[in-house]
């Protein structure tokens, strides 16, 4: 297997794909958001419970490829107990990670999908759940619809 | 194939590696390769003849003419058509479907008509009508697939109770690009006939693999794209007769279509013309018309036979892999040359990506097919699709490919 391959299929996406945390319905939730790739057909649904201005609950569901859903359960231990702001500079971070593939400032989970940056057409694989998130917190009720990749 | 080893020599781009390995094209469906003898054809005609057709009095006009003149000839030989002003060069299959959705849907189409269509139509052949049913006030109904794995094609019978008077506009693929299946295109369109209806194919994916005769199948109107067929991308044709297409209002307005045009209004040219307003892909018809020759040449029931051989060898090996789901037509039924498949753990876009380390090109999504996804319970399957240059081979690097992907991802 090429360096590039198992650079993308890191240990921590491979598990987080066979078993994925939160995934599944949260019946607390009072926000969802739906995000879907119209490309290739992959979905998630994300569920968070919001008290305050803090992600109490989160979880995700949906279905597509290894690293959309394993994104999207790494993000959901990410995300929980953080708030709006919060949230939002993570994904700031993960998107220069998968994009650049340049570690973070900070030893975190999140550097393992720095091998996403060397397959442009995953890129949008990897950020749906986190734009489901973002729509989930800002109330927004659209399907959220991943950026196209930037070569 | 009777030469194989020198059809794939026609093919250029098939002579490289990609990723380290032997470049093994299974995405056909999607777009095929071109000879070489297209490709000079668009080289010629840049180099040697380019004009603009139909306007000028000099040579290079009136060579250019002749040359896309000559190209609706050879498609409408090809197909079988009755007259050449039954081919209107379009840039795909869509625009040849959406061409019939706007124009004669809007204009024949009432509220309380039924457009029919099947479970297995691509997007193009399914959006079109589900918008001009919007227009209109019609409805769309769907001629169902049987099977849990849609092995079972289109269920025949329920034309009986389907295909009513109201039915106005029945179309159909006549090769699904998913499932592969070959649909029974001349009895769809007598039976669509008998009830009055104007039938469309969608022959996107049969075009260019069989032997096709729009006077034997009996239909009114036939689309399909160049670029799956050996041609260039970006020209297609939507074949008609001439009756229904002297009728039909144009689409798009503007030059080259008009007999008459003063303040007040216009009037249009008869078919061709009338459906191709503005500055056609000449280069486009030209190189389609070579790869008509091309495809010729080597013979059509040749290419079938190679498709049906190569999708019976990918069934019988891909069966054997545990886990998989293969959906379409059962073994030893007639199939087109491709195969859907899926696993229950690894997802079709971890397939791909892990097949092209191993220099295969395959298709993973929904292959512009969602509704029939949903029903049969997927949301996306891998394809591999066959053509003339493949070989038996090129399925044992897939095999090979798809049992390392297993073993990675379910350790």
């Amino acid at each position: 297997m090429s360096a590039d391959l198992s650079e993308l299929y890191q240990q921590v996406i491979l598990d987080h794909n066979r078993r994925p945390r939160n995934r599944g319905k949260l019946p607390t939730a009072n926000r969802v958001a739906h995000g879907n790739n119209p490309s290739c057909g992959d979905e998630c649904s994300v569920h968070l419970r919001l008290e305050g201005d803090r992600i109490a609950d989160i979880s995700f569901d949906g279905s597509g490829c290894a690293i959309s859903q394993a994104s999207a359960s790494l993000m959901t231990t990410q995300l929980k107990g953080k708030s709006a702001a919060e949230a939002q500079r993570l994904y700031d971070e993960f998107h220069h990670i998968v994009t650049t593939g340049e570690a973070p400032a900070e030893i975190s989970d999140l550097a393992a999908f720095a091998g996403v940056h060397t397959f442009p057409a995953r890129i949008k694989c990897a950020t749906l759940g986190w734009h489901a998130a973002l729509n989930a917190l800002k109330g927004d009720p659209l399907p959220a619809t991943p950026e196209t990749p930037k070569a | 194939m009777p030469d194989l080893a020198r059809t794939r020599a026609d093919f250029p781009i098939l002579h490289q590696q990609v990723n380290g390995k032997p470049l093994v094209y299974l995405d056909n469906g999607a777009t095929s390769q071109k000879p070489r003898r297209v490709i000079d054809a668009l080289v010629h005609y840049y180099e040697r003849d380019n004009a603009n057709v139909h306007r000028g009095l000099h040579a290079l006009s009136m060579r250019a003419t002749d040359a896309y003149e000559g190209a609706r000839a050879r498609l409408a030989k090809f197909i079988h058509a009755a007259d050449p002003a039954e081919i209107i060069f379009t840039r795909g299959t869509t625009e040849s479907i959406n061409i019939i959705a706007h124009s004669w849907a809007r204009a024949h189409l009432k509220a309380g008509d039924v457009i029919l269509t099947t479970e297995m139509e691509h997007h193009s052949n399914l959006v079109p009508w589900q918008q001009a049913a919007q227009a209109v006030g019609a409805t769309v109904r769907y001629l169902p697939v049987l099977g849990a794995d849609a092995e079972g094609g289109l269920d025949y019978a329920a034309l009986d109770t389907m295909l009513t008077p109201a039915v106005k506009l029945l179309a159909f693929t006549h090769i699904s690009n998913t499932l592969g299946t070959i649909n029974d295109a001349a009895r769809l369109c007598a039976r669509a006939r008998a009830v009055g209806a104007v039938t469309v194919i969608d022959a996107a994916q049969s075009i260019g693999h069989t032997r096709l005769d729009v006077q034997a199948l009996g239909c009114d109107f036939l689309a399909f794209s160049g670029h799956k067929m050996c041609g260039p991308t970006g020209i297609g044709v939507l074949y008609g007769r001439r009756a229904l297409l002297d009728q039909l209002a144009p689409d798009e307005t503007g030059g080259g279509m008009v007999v008459s045009v003063n303040y007040a209004g216009a009037t249009w040219k008869s078919a061709p013309e009338r459906h191709e307003a503005g500055t056609p892909n000449i280069a486009g018809a030209i190189a389609l018309g070579a790869a008509c020759d091309y495809l010729d040449e080597i013979g059509r029931d040749a290419i079938a036979a190679h498709d049906h051989h190569l999708a019976q060898i990918a069934l019988e090996k891909l069966s054997v892999i545990p886990g998989i789901r293969i959906i379409g037509p059962r073994p030893g039924q007639p199939r087109g040359g491709l195969v859907s498949f899926a696993f229950a753990d690894v997802h079709a876009h971890d397939v791909v990506t892990f097949a092209d380390e191993d220099g295969l090109a395959l298709r993973g999504g929904h292959h512009c097919n969602q509704p029939l996804m949903r029903k049969l319970g997927l949301t996306s399957t891998t394809r591999a699709s066959f053509y003339l240059y493949n070989t038996a081979a090129e399925i044992d690097v897939l095999v090979a490919s798809l049992l390392r992907i297993q073993r990675f991802f379910l350790g």
